[in-house]
């Protein structure tokens, strides 16, 4: 506690002329986590932007496998001779897209930008506990981002072997094109992200463990930050075992070893590999991989969580609850990997007993959904941008959770194994109510980071379109997947019973170009804003968290003066006898005698006693 | 004041959306007269009816545009007058809300009956364990389906009943342990009988206890890119050895006919099953990992390269009794592969037939063998004396007693050492 009371002196004396900012130190190398937080953000918002026009060009081939567009030829060259994607750079699409919203959108651009915003504003810190490193982090990021595509500019393109690159596929360069530097590129470009995804994780646990501000302790901390701080750990924990993987793979490629590579035979060409398992690979990549799923899920539901909160005037049920839930979400992640390999051939009993802890993970999944259900009940909601995209997020894990438990079955999983089930599932649970987290985020601390507010009648149309058109294409998916559709299929031309659903595909895919047409809203909105938007209020949204009373103007070091303390957990909302409906939660319960409650005290005798004789003396008045 | 600035800001939207279009025209044209000699499409029209669609819309957009401006307007003015906010957002969401939700279970309803009869052929499983997992299916889509409907009509419910009004304050309520613990405890009961009955089931397929009386059929699936290579064993009822480092030009799979075990192996170009008669599939890859999928059978599992892998089970319906339950003459048993492999991972596939054990039989000594001439010839093995034209006349016969021959030479080898 020291240095940061140091810091605040510092702070007092010189005041902020004294920093000489430069261009480049505010908005390049900055080190000031807000700055970086809008980094991770804006670079998020591009590989996004950047993911969803991968996608729509995939779809553009399932929808019409027969049909010729000239115009990608422009854009594609080779890749779409004639106007017609090729299936290697269709894979290439598939991969590409799965991994950059996996780990650039869903990981960096969530994670990184909202514990970077809000882990230091909510538990009342200067900064991060090294703004260094957190600089670091960023620009490990960036440059992870570029050396992923820049493999769409090598000569046999990117890696498409999917974004899980089970070698021997993604080993061999002569199993595809892809496999060749494009695999080199994605293996470094994945290493450079896991460091800068570690350096953002021991940030954020050593700024949450030890810089929060007087009064903030653990249990008052808001459910965001429990959220960014076990995403912290769980990545901590997990990633480096993804690096392993990724090493491993990199000799078998590069150096010739045989850790993943073992009896293969090209045309007639014996390979000189043997006695590795490709099954080692998927043990390692989804030991990460599993954890990964809530590393992406749990800041979506820990933001959700406030945002309904604070929209539902009302406490978040069960506060104790949802952290028990995520830690349980958290530990169990670790255990349950194997889901991925039912059918790997793998030993029978290690099916079993995953499917076991598989099943036990939907338990805390549900008591959050419950919990917020429960949030809502008998709330007073306004629905800002943010909560509707909050609402949409509970709505997606449930729809996606729920699918979960057929793929979690093991006996089930034989037969939905790799099909469009799976696409159908993952896409709701982990990538639209992820999305939807982060885009609730956004609307809800846009104030905070830029100062202004986005328009929200263009946000209703953007909710609206996104939310009906995520369920228009994903939902049709589940039934491609009960027929026995397999997943990474080019084309559906090849096999009789999946013409019919040829013209799902026609749908499916004009929803995904509706969809991908309504973030022009959010991308319009959200760029607007930044320069033209209405000036932002203290705290727009009447939300109790020390992140609104910060100045609207950001400041090096967040608070003008000292840093404020903190009385009461972040959830006073519409408590009986207060005023207002939200008590922030710097504001001692001295002065809210009116609506204290013996809850409030836990057990703290002197303070008890003192609200007691206040309430002789006063109770009976108001009565 | 701000009706001034809001004409402005009017004129210059409509500005800029004129000069794209105006922009973007001409540098479209421009590109396409400069590809127009080059190419054999006409590119000209290619990019009319790209420009056709940015300018529709852009044009929704000045339409978006202009309709947000006319609400800015109306509330202005409103505001002006002094009247309360003319549109309450709240209750438009939350109407929303309701309707979607109505929609929405409508639509869910539709999706399960629709899409649900589209997947007709995958209704009955043609497998022994099939009808177990589809039991098991039943099972977890009727408790999911009324959690997610349940759910969702209060999610939504709550959000069209409890939007904000003035004349309201919310309830604080910020926990009840008893209900807590119910929510924990009855999900945590319902998933421990869908883990039980999913162990239970899964145990079922994965463990079996050989009948001696009712071996199952061994039949070797070799796995490399975009084709499967079927191997059968022959009246031994054993697949031989094979070894990926014999592989050659002749011998594709690198069968080792140093096993005697494998001299009578047959190759066969579709996949056969006698009905109702287990079968045991050996599952290997020569190159990257495939997956052997089976939709109708409820049968998956990779295909990994370095190891070997097996299911067993029973098919339960032949080929032409399905065709006559789905009223489907052109209906075929298929197997896919279901793991990324490549470019044509798309079509890899393999004919699968059920049939009555007698047809089995005959179509099983129409298959050639997998021993030739030219692989005798590399494993040092004696030619057979009668050759061709006694080959052309009676297959079945000739293949049994070349490879009984064959055995017996290499018996004799084999004592000689």
């Amino acid at each position: 506690m020291s240095t940061i009371s140091l810091h605040d002196t510092h702070h007092d004396d010189h005041g902020h002329g004294h920093h000489h900012e430069t261009f480049l130190t505010k908005y390049v190398f900055s080190q000031d986590h807000k700055m970086i937080a809008k980094q991770f953000l804006i670079t998020g918002i591009v590989m996004a932007v950047i993911a969803m026009a991968l996608s729509i060009l995939f779809r553009l081939q399932l929808a019409w496998p027969d049909k010729s567009f000239p115009l990608l030829e422009s854009f594609l060259g080779k890749w779409a001779e004639g106007g017609r994607i090729k299936p290697d750079f269709y894979l290439a699409l598939v991969t590409i897209h799965g991994t950059i919203m996996v780990f650039f959108v869903l990981t960096a651009g969530l994670s990184g930008t909202f514990s970077n915003l809000l882990i230091p504003l909510q538990l009342g810190a200067r900064d991060m506990a090294s703004p260094f490193l957190n600089m670091l982090s960023y620009w490990f990021f960036f440059i992870a981002c570029v050396v992923m595509m820049g493999s769409f500019f090598t000569q046999t393109g990117p890696a498409s072997g999917g974004w899980t690159v089970y070698p021997p596929l993604s080993a061999v360069p002569k199993a595809m094109p892809g496999s060749g530097i494009g695999m080199t590129l994605w293996l470094i470009s994945m290493v450079l992200f896991v460091a800068s995804s570690l350096m953002g994780g021991i940030n954020y646990v050593s700024t949450v463990l030890n810089m929060r501000t007087k009064g903030m302790d653990l249990w008052k901390m808001p459910l965001t930050i429990w959220a960014f701080f076990l995403t912290a750990i769980l990545g901590i924990l997990s990633f480096p075992v993804l690096v392993a993987g990724v090493v491993l793979l990199v000799f078998d490629r590069s150096f010739g070893t045989s850790f993943y590579l073992s009896d293969m035979v090209f045309g007639t060409e014996i390979m000189p590999n043997e006695g590795g398992s490709p099954i080692l690979w998927q043990h390692l990549f989804w030991f990460l991989g599993h954890p990964e799923v809530y590393i992406v899920i749990m800041p979506a539901l820990g933001i959700s969580s406030e945002i309904i909160s604070v929209n539902s005037r009302k406490p978040i049920f069960g506060y104790h609850a949802m952290v028990y839930s995520l830690m349980g979400i958290t530990i169990l992640s670790f255990i349950v990997w194997g889901h991925h390999m039912f059918v790997t051939g793998m030993n029978p009993l290690l099916g079993g007993v995953f499917m076991i802890t598989t099943l036990i993970i939907a338990v805390p999944s549900a008591v959050k959904t419950f919990n917020y259900l429960a949030t809502l009940w008998r709330g007073n909601i306004r629905f800002t941008p943010a909560m509707l995209f909050a609402i949409g997020l509970v709505s997606f894990f449930i729809s996606g959770g729920l699918t979960g438990i057929f793929l979690g079955n093991a006996s089930l999983d034989i037969n939905l194994h790799d099909t469009y089930f799976v696409v159908a599932h993952f896409h709701l649970v982990m990538g639209s109510a992820a999305i939807f987290g982060m885009l609730a985020g956004v609307y809800h601390w846009f104030p905070k980071m830029f100062g202004r507010m986005m328009n929200a009648k263009l946000a209703y149309l953007h909710f609206w379109v996104t939310f009906i058109c995520a369920y228009l294409v994903f939902f049709p998916l589940h039934f491609l997947g009960l027929d026995g559709v397999p997943r990474r299929y080019y084309a559906f031309t090849e096999f009789e019973f999946m013409n019919k659903w040829l013209t799902v595909n026609v749908f499916v895919t004009w929803s995904a170009i509706i969809a991908a047409l309504a973030q022009i809203a959010f991308l319009f909105n959200f760029f607007y804003s930044i320069f033209r938007g209405k000036k932002a209020p203290q705290n727009p949204w009447e939300a109790n968290t020390l992140e609104w009373t910060t100045p609207v103007e950001h400041i090096h070091g967040n608070w003008p003066g000292e840093i404020p303390t903190v009385y009461r957990w972040p959830y006073d909302y519409s408590k009986p006898g207060a005023a207002e409906d939200f008590i922030p939660q710097t504001v001692p319960f001295s002065q809210t005698m009116n609506s204290n409650l013996p809850h409030d005290f836990e057990g703290n005798e002197e303070a008890e006693r003192i609200q007691l004789e206040w309430e002789k003396t006063n109770k009976p008045a108001q009565n | 004041m701000s009706l001034r600035k809001l004409i402005v800001n009017k004129t210059m939207a409509a500005l800029a959306v004129l000069f794209t279009v105006f922009y973007s025209g001409t540098a479209f044209a421009q590109d396409a007269a400069a590809t127009a000699t080059t190419k054999p499409v006409d590119m000209g029209k290619v990019h009319q009816s790209a420009l056709f669609y940015v300018l529709l819309f852009l044009l929704l957009c000045l339409f978006i545009a202009i309709v947000g401006k006319a609400l800015r307007v109306y509330e202005l003015t409103r505001e002006t007058q002094g009247k309360p906010e003319g549109i309450n957002w709240n209750t438009v969401n939350a109407v929303i809300f309701a309707l979607f939700l109505v929609v929405g279970l409508y639509g869910v309803y539709w999706e399960y009956s629709v899409h649900g009869t589209m997947i007709s052929h995958m209704h009955e499983s043609a497998s022994e364990h099939g009808h177990r997992i589809d039991e098991m299916f039943k099972l977890t889509l009727i408790i999911t389906t009324i959690v997610f409907v349940l759910t969702h009509i209060i999610l939504f419910a709550f959000a069209y009943v409890y939007r904000a009004s003035d004349k309201r304050k919310a309830y604080y309520y910020p926990h009840n342990n008893t209900i807590e613990k119910i929510w924990t405890i009855v999900p945590a009961l319902v998933l421990t009988l869908l883990v039980l009955k999913g162990f239970l089931t899964w145990r079922s397929i994965f463990y079996k206890v050989e009948d001696p009386k009712n071996r199952p059929i061994s039949i070797e699936v070799t796995s490399s890119q975009f084709v499967w290579d079927i191997r059968y064993p022959g009246p031994d009822a054993v697949v031989g050895k094979k070894n990926y480092k014999l592989i050659t030009a002749i011998n594709g799979l690198g069968v080792d006919f140093n096993d005697k075990n494998s001299l009578d192996d047959l190759i066969a170009d579709e996949i056969v099953l006698p009905v109702n008669k287990p079968v045991r599939f050996i599952l290997t890859s020569k190159d990257v990992i495939h997956s052997f999928y089976m939709p109708h059978f409820r049968v998956q599992l990779n295909t990994v390269p370095g190891m070997t892998s097996y299911f067993e089970f029973t098919p339960t319906i032949t080929t032409d009794e399905m065709r006559t339950k789905l009223n489907d003459p052109k209906f075929n048993y298929l197997l896919l592969c279901a793991k990324i492999c490549g470019a044509n991972h798309y079509n890899m596939q393999k004919n699968v037939r059920v049939v009555s054990e007698q047809e089995y039989k005959e179509w099983l000594t129409k298959q050639t063998p997998y021993l030739t001439n030219d692989l005798r010839k590399v494993f040092k093995l004696p030619i057979p004396v009668e050759a061709a034209p006694a080959a052309a006349e009676a297959p079945a016969d000739s293949t049994a007693t070349a490879a009984t021959a064959a055995v017996n030479t290499n018996n004799q080898l084999a004592l000689k050492k």
